[in-house]
């Protein structure tokens, strides 16, 4: 196995023709820390606070990670990303895993050759626009003018949404969130559109959030999740359960708070091989057996994370919508640990 | 002899060496080298297009809308810079204090603060200094079109009218009649009409110089220079121009309010426009100390001849010194224009879709062909770069002193 890494001289600008290997997880600990990408910020999702430290719905999953891996949830270097340069930085081997608002599409797991690990949260397409305009429907945005994030699948949807519809617009390409709102604020563009999270999370960072509304439709669907790459099946399984463990947790009561004390053994034999008191579901993944414990611990389980960062009692104010547990009507719904 | 064959054998190992890398490396991705997305449906809409595009064209295609966006705002760039670069290097050696100060200011200002700065400085000030669209909406409207109402500028850019034609070559499309509302003919242009008025407008100037040098040789023969010389070479330029507009009926298409945006007219956006500027403005301040170096490589005796000889300051400079800094100035010019086509490919911080947008950003990253799309953005670039550099050497050898 090749281990050079070398950056192409040429105008391979960008495709750092690294070592991809099945060792990623050998790499991290190695390392000492996981390497995740994450958004240029993104608040509730991933941002850094007035200290520096990252925090968000997606840094939570890094988070977890790495506290699963490495039994310590603060050994991660938060990698920025744009649309246009996230899927280079996995795919060269500069980021272990992408926690990116990232839509989950047949083309980017099988053509671009990654590998989605699950879903962490439901969403869909939507508009943004300022109360004055009186626009009440997307269905009234002909001819208006849209800024938009290049390299995304809203660009593609929001192509197809208006040929669908025949209606024209013109599109304002942008390359980050925060370059959205500063156009979208500046009235460069009638409309901002992005998946209906990210423009709650934006309109929550304006000055005055009620003057903007978001357009009750939403034209598509925006499955995001973490991803790593193709072909290192072992690290997949460790990403992937742990965002389930997450999931799971939720959904048999296991919280930060009480999980030290369920990780002692409990009369519920899934809580038990979960948090590695009964069976060896860690040593499966070449993990420790408190791998999921560590997890839940540092960042608390899925509903804790929803909450604390994008919750109805955050600035965002997100409801659980599609997000809640499959048991509550949602579309959450882990496979068991068994 | 030695060491050249060593540093040879060391660089072909070097490239073959990244060669395996990267067909190895790839290969491990399970990637293959094709450039079959080419011929696949794009999907993304592109803002400014000079020619037929939509979101069901290929991907080849919207990297040629790009190719020619960045030809166009290269174009653009090189002909302002030269003409600011000219003007800044002539009045830096003005005797006016004032003026040459200025004009330092000028220069260093531009040449010492990254590009990129000043593309979205320019940006930035656009956007937000000047009124939305709906700000025109009303009776009691914030802000006016001004120039006649035919020109409205906006934070979306400046929508400036357009020239088109009743009698097209191309044809026009009638309106619906209705009751009472006779067909309209619907003025449009296509490329043909451009394409015959400027044939025209090239040709008067050949027959105006033409007769220029009649109107001389009748001068040296006689003495007497013919009357109204002046006034039969505007003619000629200005009559076949006057005659094939009204033929085509030329009308102008003035852009006004319509829905969220002014329509008709042609709207040069603001990422254009603040990506022209500042290349020209930057590039204009490398220029001007090359136009200071041309001249002043002048020898001083030329001017002091010139003046003995009664010639007023401006035609020495036009006449005598610039034609002699030319042989200084242009080699390096052609270095700048090079640097302005390829520092164009910082048009993604304003948005403006050139080929590094199109091609080497949003197809790249929708198909994930980041090899090929950067093999052929590099290609591009240098084709272009050596188009411009050969262009310019031949008309570096057309000025250049001729020794004989």
């Amino acid at each position: 196995m090749k281990k050079s890494v070398l950056l192409g001289t040429l105008a391979v600008a960008g495709l750092a023709a690294g070592a991809v290997s099945a060792q990623t997880l050998d790499e991290v600990r190695a390392r000492g820390a996981l390497n995740c990408g994450v958004t240029t910020g993104l608040v509730g999702f991933a941002a850094p606070d007035a200290n520096g430290e990252w925090e968000g719905f997606d840094v939570g999953v890094c988070r977890a990670v790495a506290a699963a891996v490495l039994g310590d949830s603060t050994a991660v270097n938060f990698v920025p990303t744009t649309g246009q340069t996230r899927f280079t930085a996995l795919a060269s081997g500069e980021v272990d895993m992408l926690a990116r608002n990232t839509t989950w599409t047949f083309s980017r797991d099988v053509d671009l050759r990654f590998e989605f690990t699950g879903i962490n949260y439901y969403d869909g397409q939507g508009f943004i626009v300022p109360r004055e305009l009186g626009v009440s429907s997307a269905m009234e945005l002909d001819g208006a003018t849209i800024c938009i994030q290049t390299g995304t699948t809203t660009e593609l949807n929001l192509a197809d949404f208006f040929a669908s519809n025949n209606m024209t617009y013109e599109p304002v390409p942008i390359e980050t969130n925060a370059e959205g709102q500063q156009q979208y604020l500046a009235g460069a563009c009638d409309s901002y559109t992005t998946d209906a999270s990210g423009l709650a999370a934006t309109r929550a960072t304006f000055e005055n959030p009620g003057d903007h509304v978001v357009l009750p439709e939403i034209i598509s669907k925006e499955p995001l999740g973490p991803l790593v790459r193709h072909g290192d099946n072992e690290w997949g399984d460790i990403v992937r359960w742990t965002l389930n463990a997450l999931i799971a947790a939720e959904e048999l009561g296991v919280t930060s708070a009480n999980v030290a004390e369920l990780a002692a053994g409990t009369e519920n034999p899934e809580i038990n091989r979960l948090l590695g008191s009964e069976g060896d579901l860690g040593g499966m993944l070449g993990l420790s057996s408190d791998w999921a414990v560590n997890a839940i611990s540092s960042v608390g389980n899925y509903g804790e994370l929803f909450e604390g960062n994008i919750g109805e009692n955050t600035p965002i104010g997100l409801a659980r919508g599609l997000n809640a547990q499959w048991t509550d009507g949602g579309l959450l719904y882990s496979p068991p640990f068994r | 002899m030695t060491i050249q064959v060593v540093a040879f054998a060391l660089i072909l190992a070097a490239i073959w060496f990244l060669g395996r890398n990267i067909v190895h490396n790839l290969e491990e991705l399970g990637k293959d080298f094709n450039f079959a997305f080419l011929n696949s449906r794009a999907g993304y809409d592109i803002n400014q297009r000079l020619i037929e595009y939509s979101n069901d064209s290929t991907h080849g295609r919207a990297a040629l809308v790009g190719i020619l966006n960045t030809l166009l705002v290269a174009f653009l760039g090189c002909i302002l810079a030269t003409i600011l670069g000219v003007i800044a290097g002539v009045l830096r050696l003005s005797k006016n204090w004032l003026v040459g100060r200025l004009m330092t200011v000028y220069v260093e200002g531009f040449r010492n603060i990254p590009l990129l700065l000043w593309i979205i400085l320019i940006f930035a000030v656009m956007t937000e200094s000047t009124p939305g669209p709906r700000d025109f909406r009303g009776d009691d409207a914030e802000a006016s079109m001004i120039l006649g109402e035919s020109v409205a500028v906006t934070n979306r850019g400046i929508y400036v009218p357009n020239v088109v034609f009743t009698r097209s070559l191309g044809g026009n499309e009638m309106t619906e009649a209705a009751d009472g509302v006779e067909a309209a003919v619907i003025p449009s242009a296509v490329a043909m009409d451009w394409l015959l008025v400027l044939v025209l407008l090239v040709g008067g100037v050949f027959a105006s110089k033409a007769i220029g040098r009649w109107a001389t040789r009748t001068q040296e023969a006689t003495g007497v220079r013919p009357p109204a010389t002046f006034w039969m070479q505007l003619g000629v330029i200005l009559g076949p121009f006057v005659v094939v507009m009204l033929v085509l009926g030329a009308t102008l298409d003035i852009p006004e309010l319509r829905g969220f945006n002014f329509s008709g007219g042609i709207h040069m956006r603001n990422s254009l426009i603040a990506l022209w500027f500042a290349l020209s403005l930057y590039t204009g301040a490398f220029i001007a100390e090359i136009v200071r170096a041309g001249i002043m490589a002048v020898s001083k005796g030329q001017t002091e001849a010139a003046f003995a000889l009664g010639l007023r300051p401006n035609r020495t400079m036009n006449l005598v010194i610039l034609p002699q800094a030319m042989r200084v100035i242009i080699p390096p010019l052609i270095s700048q224009y090079l640097n302005l086509t390829k520092n164009s490919s910082l048009a993604i911080a304003v948005g403006y879709m050139d080929v590094r947008s199109t091609l080497g950003g949003i197809t790249i990253n929708q198909t994930g062909r980041e090899l090929e799309g950067m093999l052929l953005l590099g290609l591009f670039y240098l084709v272009t770069s050596l188009i411009i550099s050969g262009v310019m050497n031949i008309y570096n050898n057309s000025v250049k002193l001729k020794e004989r």
